[in-house]
C-alpha cells in the first residue's frame, strides 16, 4: 500500500514535470523541469529495484547531460519571443494525436488485445540480490562486445562535439609540433663563408 | 577429292577477299589478274569433279567437313554432296563466271569501282558454289542469301544511280518475299523429319507425304505440299517467277556482265537447280508440282509478251529470261526435272552470250540501251553480230542449236505430261502456252535482233563516227560462249535427258517419268531434229515468229506504231508490265508504308512514347508533384508524420 | 500492488507528452532535443518494466546502452545546436532551410 502510494505521488511529479517542460516559456525552467523528471524516474526506478540504472540516471543524466544542456541554453542568447509562438496553433492537433496514442496504448495494455497477460506484479529480488552484480555480470560477460562498441560511441560525441564547436580564430599563436620537430640545424642558423675583410687602416 | 572440293570452293573466296580488301595494293591489274586466274582454277576443277563423276565414273560423294553447332539433336553441318547435278551446275556456274570476268576487264574498263566489282563477281561465284554444293538446307539457304546479297550489292553497283538503288531494293525485297516461304519451307522439312541433312529428309520423304498439317485450324493439308509449296514460294523469288518476277527487269541497272552472270545464266536459276534438288520431296506431291506447273506456264507465256514491247536492248534480254525461266518451271512441274536442268545448262550459255553481245553493243553505242536508236550495226560490229545470230537462234530453238534441243524436249515432255487425268487441264494450258511461248519468243528476239542490226541507222552522227568493233576481251568470251550454245545441245543431250546421267541425284517415280516416253522415240541427237521437223509444230512456230519479225520490223516498220495505238488497251497493258509494278508499290509497299506511318505515328508516337514512356514519366512527375508538398522541409512535420504512422500502427495491432 | 501495468502506462503518458511538446515546441530546437530527451525516458521505463516483470537483465543492459548513446546524442546535438546558433543567430527550426542535399 505504502508502496503504491509513493508509486502514485513519485508519478504524478514525474509527469507534471513532464508538463513544465514542455510549457514553460523560458527555456531554463524548461531544463530544470526536466532535471526534476529525472530525479522523479530515478526513484521511480528504485521503487522497481532497478538500482543500478537509477543511480546513473542521476549521476550522467543530472550530473552530465542536464548541466550540459543548461550550459548550451544559457550561453546562447536565445531570443525566447521569437521561438515560441504558433503556441496555441498546434495545441490542440498534438493533444489529438497523444490523446490517441495513450488511448490506444492504455488499450493495449489494460485490455487483452495483445493476447499477453500484463496484469502481473515484479517479482521480489531474492536475498542477498545485488542489482548491480548482476548487470555487470552480463554486461562484462554477454554483452561486452557491444560495451565496448558504446565506448567507441563516446568516444566519436566527444571528437565530433569539439570538431564541431571548435573555429579557428585568425591571429592567434599556435604551437606546431610537427614543425617543431622536423626542424633541422640549417634550417634556423646559417654559416656564411667569406674571407677576412681588410679593415680600415689596417696595410 | 575433297581438297579439289574446298578449292573449287574457296578459290574465289580467296580472290574476292584479296580483290575486295587489298583492291588499293594489288591495283586494278591484280585485281582482275586474281580473280581470273582463281575462277579459272575453279572451273577446270569443277570439270575434273565431272570427269571424274561421268567418264571415269566415281561414285557421288556426301561427305560433311564441319559441324557448326548441335542444337536439341539438330546438326547444322557445313558439307559438300557433289553428284553429277551438282558437277554439270559448277562447271555452269564457273564457266560463264569465268568468261564474265574475262569480258568484265573490257566492260569495266574505265569504272573507278573495277576491284569492288571483281570482288563481288567473285564472291558470287563462291556463295553459287555453296549453294550448289550444299548437302544440307542450312547451308543452301546461306548460298541462298549470299547471292541475294550479291546481287543486290551488284545491282546497286552504280550506287549514285537513284534508279539502281530502287531496283536493288526491290530486288532485295522481293526476293525476301520468297524467301519468307522458303524458310518456312525449310522449317517445315526441320519439323517433320528432325534434320537438315538432304540424304536424311529424302529418306523419310515418303513419311512427311503421310502427315497432315493444320496451317489453318480445321483444314488439314497434306505436309509435303504445304513444304513443296513453300520451297517453291522461295524458287519464285529467286528465279522470278510470276507473281514474285518483278525486281528482275528492273535488276537490268546493273552493269551488263551482272545481268548475264547473275540475272540470266546462274543465280536466277538457283530456284531451279533447287526444285530438281528436292525432286525426291516434289515427287510426292502432285498439287505442288501442279501449282509449280501453273506458275511455270503463266511466267514462260506472258513473260514473255512482254519482252515485245520493251525498248530497252537489256530489259528485252530480261524478260526472255523470265520467259525462259517459266520454261524450266513448266518441265520441273511435268516432273522433268532433267529437262529443266538441260535447259538451264543451254540457256545459262546462250542466254550470257546474248547479255554479253548486249553488252558489247552498249559499249560500242557508248552506254546508249534503246534499239530505237540503234539499227545496221552488223556492218560495224561482225564479231558481236555473228554471235549475236547464235545466241538468237539458240535462244527461238532453231534446229540445231543448243536451245533446240533442251526446248524441244521440254516442250515434248510437257506433251507427254497429262498423266494426271484428274486435273488434265492444267497440262493442256501448260503444254499451249509453252507452244505459243516459242512463237513469241522468236518474235521479240528477232525484233531486238532486227531493230539493233539490221534496217535504217538511227543513232546520231557523233555516235556513229566512234563505232567499232569491241576489244578482244569482249569478244573472245563472245566467241568462247557461241560454242556451246551451237554444239552443247547435239552432244549432250543423250546422255543428259535419256542415259540417266543424272542418276541417283534426282528421282522421278514411275509414272511422272515423262522424259522416258520422250525417250522412246529419241533415236539420237540427228533424228531428234527430224522428228521434231514432223512430230510438233514448235520449230514452226519459231520459224514463223521470227519472219513475223521480219516482216514488222524490217519490211513494214510502220505496222508496229498502228498496232499499238489500234490495240492500245492491250499495247498499255503490257507496256505497264500487266500493272504489277503499279500493284505492288502503290498497293503493297505504299500499304506497307501506310502501316508503317500509322504503327509509327499512333502505336509508336502515340501509345509508346506518349503513355507509356513520357506518360509514365509525366504521371510520376504529376504525382510527384503532389507528393512533394509533403517533403516541407520542416522537422516538425515530419515528426507529425511519424507519431501519425506510429498511432495507425497501434490502432492495426489493437484492432487488426 | 504495482506492477507492469502500472509502469507501462506512466511511460505511455511521458511519451504522450513528450510527442505535445514537440508540437507545440516545434520552433525551439532546444526544446525539441529535450522532448527527445523525455521519449527515451519514457522507453527506458518501458525496459526497466519489463525487465522486472520478466526477472532478465538484459533489459536493463538495454537501457545502459540507451543511456550511453543518448549522452552522446544529446552532446552532439549540442553541438550541432551551438555552430547553428554561432552561424545564424537563431535556433528556430523554421528558419532552417537552407540545407542542400
Amino acid at each position: 500500500m505504502f508502496h503504491a502510494i509513493l508509486f502514485y505521488f513519485f508519478s504524478a511529479v514525474l509527469l507534471g514535470a513532464a508538463l513544465g517542460v514542455i510549457f514553460s516559456r523560458n527555456p531554463v525552467h524548461a531544463v530544470m523541469f526536466l532535471v526534476l523528471a529525472f530525479f522523479q524516474s530515478a526513484v521511480l526506478w528504485l521503487l522497481a529495484e532497478a538500482e543500478f540504472l537509477a543511480i546513473v540516471l542521476v549521476l550522467v543524466y543530472v550530473g552530465a547531460v542536464m548541466v550540459l544542456f543548461l550550459f548550451v541554453v544559457m550561453m546562447l542568447d536565445i531570443n525566447v519571443e521569437r521561438v515560441t509562438g504558433g503556441f496555441a496553433k498546434y495545441l490542440p492537433l498534438g493533444i489529438l494525436v497523444a490523446g490517441l496514442m495513450v488511448t490506444e496504448l492504455a488499450l493495449i495494455i489494460w485490455g487483452q488485445g495483445s493476447g499477453v497477460d500484463l496484469s502481473g506484479g515484479f517479482v521480489a529480488m531474492p536475498e542477498g540480490y545485488s542489482n548491480t552484480e548482476a548487470l555487470g555480470a552480463v554486461l562484462y560477460t554477454e554483452h561486452v562486445y557491444a560495451f565496448e562498441i558504446a565506448a567507441v560511441i563516446l568516444l566519436l560525441a566527444i571528437v565530433a562535439a569539439i570538431t564541431l564547436t571548435m573555429r579557428k580564430r585568425p591571429g592567434l599563436k599556435q604551437q606546431d609540433v610537427a614543425k617543431q620537430v622536423a626542424v633541422r640545424a640549417e634550417d634556423r642558423v646559417r654559416i656564411v663563408k667569406m674571407d677576412a675583410e681588410r679593415g680600415e687602416g689596417e696595410s | 577429292m575433297e581438297n579439289i572440293h574446298l578449292t573449287i570452293v574457296f578459290a574465289p573466296l580467296v580472290a574476292a577477299i584479296v580483290a575486295g580488301l587489298f583492291g588499293k595494293q594489288v591495283g586494278r591489274a591484280g585485281a582482275h589478274w586474281i580473280t581470273i586466274l582463281s575462277v579459272g582454277l575453279s572451273f577446270i576443277l569443277s570439270c575434273l569433279v565431272l570427269k571424274h563423276l561421268y567418264w571415269d565414273g566415281g561414285e557421288a560423294q556426301n561427305y560433311t567437313l564441319y559441324t557448326w553447332a548441335v542444337s536439341d539433336g539438330l546438326r547444322m553441318e557445313v558439307g559438300f554432296l557433289v553428284d553429277r547435278l551438282t558437277a554439270l551446275m559448277m562447271v555452269v556456274v564457273t564457266f560463264v563466271s569465268w568468261m564474265v570476268h574475262i569480258y568484265t576487264v573490257g566492260y569495266m574498263h574505265d569504272d573507278p569501282g573495277y576491284q569492288r566489282f571483281f570482288s563481288y563477281i567473285s564472291l558470287f561465284t563462291f556463295a553459287m558454289l555453296m549453294l550448289v554444293m550444299s548437302n544440307n538446307f542450312l547451308q543452301l539457304f546461306f548460298g541462298w542469301e549470299a547471292v541475294g546479297l550479291v546481287s543486290y550489292l551488284l545491282i546497286g553497283f552504280w550506287f549514285k544511280r537513284e534508279t539502281a538503288i530502287f531496283a536493288n531494293l526491290k530486288a532485295f525485297l522481293v526476293n525476301r518475299v520468297g524467301d519468307f516461304g522458303f524458310i518456312l519451307g525449310i522449317a517445315g522439312v526441320v519439323m517433320f523429319s528432325g534434320s537438315l541433312d538432304y540424304a536424311t529428309v529424302f529418306a523419310s520423304s515418303e513419311f512427311i507425304a503421310n502427315q497432315q498439317i493444320e496451317v489453318i485450324p480445321g483444314t488439314a493439308w497434306n505436309a509435303m505440299t504445304v513444304i513443296c509449296i513453300l520451297l517453291f514460294i522461295g524458287a519464285m523469288g529467286k528465279s522470278a517467277q510470276a507473281p514474285l518476277h518483278v525486281w528482275l527487269p528492273d535488276s537490268m541497272e546493273g552493269p551488263t556482265p551482272i545481268s548475264a552472270l547473275i540475272h540470266a545464266a546462274t543465280m536466277v536459276t538457283a530456284g531451279i537447280f533447287m526444285v530438281a534438288r528436292m525432286s525426291p520431296l516434289y515427287e510426292f506431291s502432285e498439287t505442288a508440282l501442279a501449282v509449280v506447273l501453273t506458275i511455270g506456264a503463266i511466267t514462260a507465256f506472258f513473260m514473255g509478251l512482254l519482252g515485245v514491247v520493251q525498248n530497252d536492248i537489256k530489259r528485252v534480254v530480261a524478260y526472255s529470261t523470265l520467259s525462259q525461266l517459266g520454261y524450266m518451271t513448266v518441265a520441273l512441274g511435268v516432273s522433268a526435272y532433267s529437262a529443266a536442268i538441260f535447259h538451264l545448262m543451254t540457256h545459262a550459255f546462250f542466254k550470257a552470250l546474248l547479255f554479253l553481245g548486249a553488252g558489247s553493243v552498249i559499249i560500242a553505242m557508248h552506254h546508249e540501251q534503246d534499239i530505237r536508236k540503234m539499227g545496221g550495226l552488223r556492218k560495224y560490229m561482225p564479231i558481236t553480230y555473228w554471235t549475236a545470230v547464235v545466241g538468237t537462234l539458240a535462244l527461238i530453238g532453231f534446229p540445231g542449236t543448243a536451245g533446240f534441243f533442251s526446248k524441244d524436249a521440254l516442250i515434248e515432255a510437257v506433251k507427254y505430261s497429262h498423266w494426271a487425268e484428274t486435273d488434265a487441264l492444267v497440262y493442256w494450258i501448260a503444254y499451249l502456252s509453252v507452244l505459243l511461248g516459242v512463237f513469241v519468243t522468236a518474235l521479240y528476239s528477232f525484233r531486238m535482233f532486227f531493230l539493233v542490226f539490221h534496217g535504217e541507222e538511227r543513232m546520231d552522227k557523233e555516235t556513229k563516227s566512234h563505232l567499232h568493233e569491241t576489244p578482244w576481251v569482249v569478244t573472245a568470251p563472245l566467241i568462247l560462249l557461241a560454242i556451246p550454245s551451237l554444239v552443247i545441245g547435239w552432244i549432250t543431250i543423250e546422255p543428259v535427258l535419256f542415259g540417266g546421267f543424272f542418276g541417283e541425284a534426282i528421282s522421278v517415280t514411275t509414272g511422272h517419268d515423262v522424259l522416258v516416253q520422250v525417250g522412246e522415240t529419241f533415236h539420237g541427237s540427228w533424228n531428234f531434229i527430224i522428228h521434231s521437223l514432223t512430230a510438233g509444230p514448235a520449230v514452226y512456230l519459231a520459224l514463223a515468229g521470227a519472219a513475223t519479225a521480219w516482216f514488222l520490223y524490217l519490211k513494214r516498220p510502220d505496222i508496229p506504231a498502228s498496232i499499238a495505238t489500234k490495240f492500245s488497251g492491250l499495247y498499255d497493258l503490257l507496256d505497264h508490265k500487266y500493272y504489277f509494278d503499279d500493284l505492288y508499290i502503290k498497293g503493297f509497299a505504299a500499304g506497307g508504308r501506310r502501316i508503317g506511318q500509322f504503327l509509327w505515328s499512333k502505336g509508336d508516337e502515340l501509345i509508346i512514347d506518349g503513355i507509356i514512356v513520357n506518360g509514365t514519366a509525366k504521371q510520376i512527375g504529376r504525382f510527384a508533384g503532389i507528393l512533394r508538398r509533403v517533403q516541407t522541409g520542416y522537422l516538425y512535420h515530419y515528426a507529425f508524420a511519424m507519431f501519425f504512422g506510429l498511432t495507425l500502427i497501434l490502432a492495426w495491432l489493437l484492432w487488426a | 500492488m504495482i506492477g507492469l501495468q502500472h509502469y507501462l502506462t506512466v511511460s505511455a503518458i511521458l511519451f504522450a507528452l513528450a510527442i505535445v511538446g514537440i508540437f507545440i515546441n516545434r520552433r525551439n530546437l532546444i526544446l525539441l532535443l529535450m522532448c527527445i530527451e523525455l521519449m527515451l525516458l519514457a522507453v527506458n521505463f518501458n525496459f526497466i518494466a519489463f525487465s522486472r516483470y520478466l526477472g532478465d537483465e538484459t533489459g536493463q543492459v538495454f537501457v545502459f546502452f540507451i543511456l550511453t548513446v543518448a549522452a552522446a546524442e544529446a552532446a552532439i546535438g549540442l553541438a550541432i545546436l551551438v555552430v547553428l546558433f554561432r552561424n545564424r543567430r537563431s535556433i528556430n527550426v523554421q528558419e532552417l532551410d537552407t540545407m542542400k542535399g
